[in-house]
């Protein structure tokens, strides 16, 4: 049975008139990995939205015993101050897919813009915006990050515009790149011969065009930013207590790792594990979109 | 190829010039107050409002901003840096210049291994396509990309610092101090630091390797009966090596970056524990500074990664 499903699978790719979708869909559900990524995220989602109901305790809830031992009424045991840790792990979840994809959101909206205005228009406008996106990438995201978190202070909020300004620049490079070879095809020039404007010419054509590598740059860089808010918040300059982030939970256990190893364990493989399947996913979304990859897988 | 380097310097000034203006704009246009850059908060507090016009009138700071920002571009060229607010008025150009040799050593080292290590993960994993050492190589890249680089330390010092006692705990001695304990202390730093780029590398050489190697060139060498050790080395990597170089160059910046996170972890007195004191302090004439050294070495080794490209693809024709 399964061989004759590869064998039609085999015969399926010869043919060149596959349609996109149906390509699309067999090649990024095709590894095993991207669909385990999938599952991960989707859990993570549901964890992320039912968090109240899940959690055995709430994550602000201070109980008598600190520092206790996983238990069965402690899984993951309590932190210094007597939270449950299984708890404020399950509701660091929702900082941390908030601040991935709203940064992201920001990020690429912000980064198309410039990256559109910079690649349709040429000459002086693309000079002033991409050296000016050259300088930032002159930064190390991070820096630049807390350079801005720093001044308008630390809570979710400020996180997210600092980082969605660091990564303006990733997506502006690729969208001004992308413009400057889509807008040298015939339909443009066709489109501009109609008289149809600037505006819809970008709108409806250019950036319907360039979706793809922007897709597959956000989903690149969610595990990134999850990263680096785990980063800033270790470093104390991201989310604030009594807030749940995992970065700053790791942070709160690093000097009890010989006696209660869990508090900065835990958290840890809960960011490793988002990120490793978010980036699983752009994997997957890369080589189901990329068009340079197209007809050999 | 003359014209294209000074090109490229003259736009690399260019580039400078800007990025000394969203230094400089950042403290100045983000919301708080630009005394800030001189004062401490809490002297700020203490101060009457009419001491507070003074002190603004006698900095400049009621002036445009324009002009401010020539006179600042004047002061950082001439080696003016400003004092620190938190460090007992230290010159700032003077702790930058202490602290920058200790994340040098830091940071070549970590560049220099994640570059060997993940060029030969990723050739391997191409050469070996699907068979389990590609499996390996490919999972060991993308777990190394997702490691939150604060944690494994923590986690390293636990189990080789704590656990077993192989490692010193933390700190940093000079090279020429003590060439052994300077290693050994540097050994766990410089694995966080490259396990980020060591991964990227790797994942980059693996994709851009696979695509040289479907090439006709590589098929004649394989027909006219070159050993496998010569195509891989001497035909496939040099030409697969152009996209890795450019991502190396990339890499500079990531390890400044994480240069903050892996310093704090291990008590290492380099420019990114420089960054986070000076962030907790709010000494802005210190962060701002550190930015911007920061910024010129990495906008100078970019400028050296294009001009490199020539040497590494006869093919790229400087415009």
């Amino acid at each position: 049975m399964l061989k004759r499903r590869k064998r039609e699978l085999k015969f399926v790719e010869g043919r060149p008139q596959e349609s996109e979708w149906k390509r699309f869909i067999r090649v990024f559900f095709g590894r095993r990995i991207v669909l385990f990524g999938l599952i991960v995220v989707a859990l993570y989602i549901i964890v992320a939205i039912f968090a109240p109901w899940i959690a055995p305790y709430d994550y602000k809830t201070i109980s008598s015993t600190i520092l206790s031992q996983p238990s069965a009424e402690h899984w993951l045991g309590t932190d210094t101050v007597g939270r449950d840790v299984l708890s404020r792990l399950i509701f660091g979840v929702r900082p941390t897919l908030i601040v991935g994809s709203v940064t992201i959101l920001i990020a690429a909206v912000a980064g198309t813009i410039l990256g559109l205005l910079a690649g349709y228009f040429g000459g002086w406008i693309q000079t002033i915006i991409m050296r000016f996106i050259d300088a930032l990438m002159g930064f190390p995201m991070i820096l630049l990050a807390l350079l801005i978190a720093s001044l308008l202070g630390g809570g979710l909020k400020n996180i997210v515009i600092a980082l969605g300004i660091a990564l303006i620049a990733g997506f502006a490079r690729v969208m001004c790149a992308q413009t400057l070879t889509i807008k040298e095809n015939d339909y443009i020039i066709a489109g501009r011969s109609l008289g149809l404007t600037n505006f819809r010419l970008m709108w409806k054509h250019i950036i319907p065009n360039a979706f793809p590598p922007m897709i597959i740059l956000a989903t690149m860089n969610i595990g990134m930013v999850i990263l680096m808010e785990a980063g800033l918040s270790f470093l104390g300059v991201g989310i604030q207590q009594p807030d749940a982030a995992w970065g700053s939970m790791v942070s709160a256990g690093y000097n009890r790792l010989t006696s209660n190893p869990a508090l900065s364990v835990a958290p840890g493989i809960a960011i490793m594990l988002i990120v490793f399947s978010l980036n699983m996913v752009g994997d997957g979304l890369r080589d189901a979109l990329d068009p340079r990859l197209r007809g050999t897988l | 190829m003359v014209t294209y380097i000074i090109r490229r310097l003259i736009q690399a000034v260019f580039i400078l010039l800007i990025l000394t203006f969203i230094v400089f704009g950042a403290v100045r246009l983000l919301p708080g107050d630009p005394l800030l850059m001189f004062l401490n908060a809490t002297d700020i507090e203490a101060l009457s409002p009419e001491a507070l016009d003074q002190a603004r009138h006698e900095l400049g700071l009621d002036r445009n901003l324009v002009v401010q920002y020539g006179i600042w571009l004047g002061d950082i060229l001439q080696g003016d840096w400003g004092k620190s607010l938190h460090f007992k008025n230290a010159n700032v150009l003077q702790m930058i210049g202490q602290r920058m040799p200790v994340t040098i050593h830091l940071g070549v080292l970590a560049f220099f291994f994640s570059s060997v290590i993940g060029i030969t993960l990723g050739v391997i994993a191409a050469v070996r396509r699907g068979r389990w050492a590609d499996t390996v190589a490919t999972l060991l890249a993308n777990t190394a990309i997702t490691i939150p680089i604060f944690w494994l330390g923590i986690i390293m010092m636990l189990v080789f610092s704590v656990e077993l006692e192989w490692l010193p705990v933390a700190g940093y001695t000079p090279i020429n101090e003590d060439f052994w304990l300077s290693t050994r202390k540097l050994i766990m730093p410089v694995i966080c630091l490259m396990i980020g780029s060591l991964g990227a590398v790797a994942r980059l050489t693996r994709t851009s390797m696979l695509e040289v190697i479907r090439q006709d060139y590589i098929r004649t060498a394989w027909s006219k009966g070159l050993r496998e050790r010569a195509i891989v080395i001497k035909h496939a990597l040099k030409n697969s090596l152009i996209p890795v170089i450019t991502v190396m160059g990339l890499q500079v910046r990531f390890i400044f970056g994480g240069a903050v996170l892996v310093e704090k972890v291990f008590a290492i007195p380099g420019m990114g524990r420089l960054m986070v004191e000076a962030v907790d302090g709010s000494d802005y004439p210190v962060i701002q500074g550190a930015v911007l050294v920061i910024g010129i070495i990495v906008v100078l080794t970019n400028l050296i990664v294009d001009i490199s490209y020539g040497w590494f693809d006869p093919r790229v024709r400087y415009e």
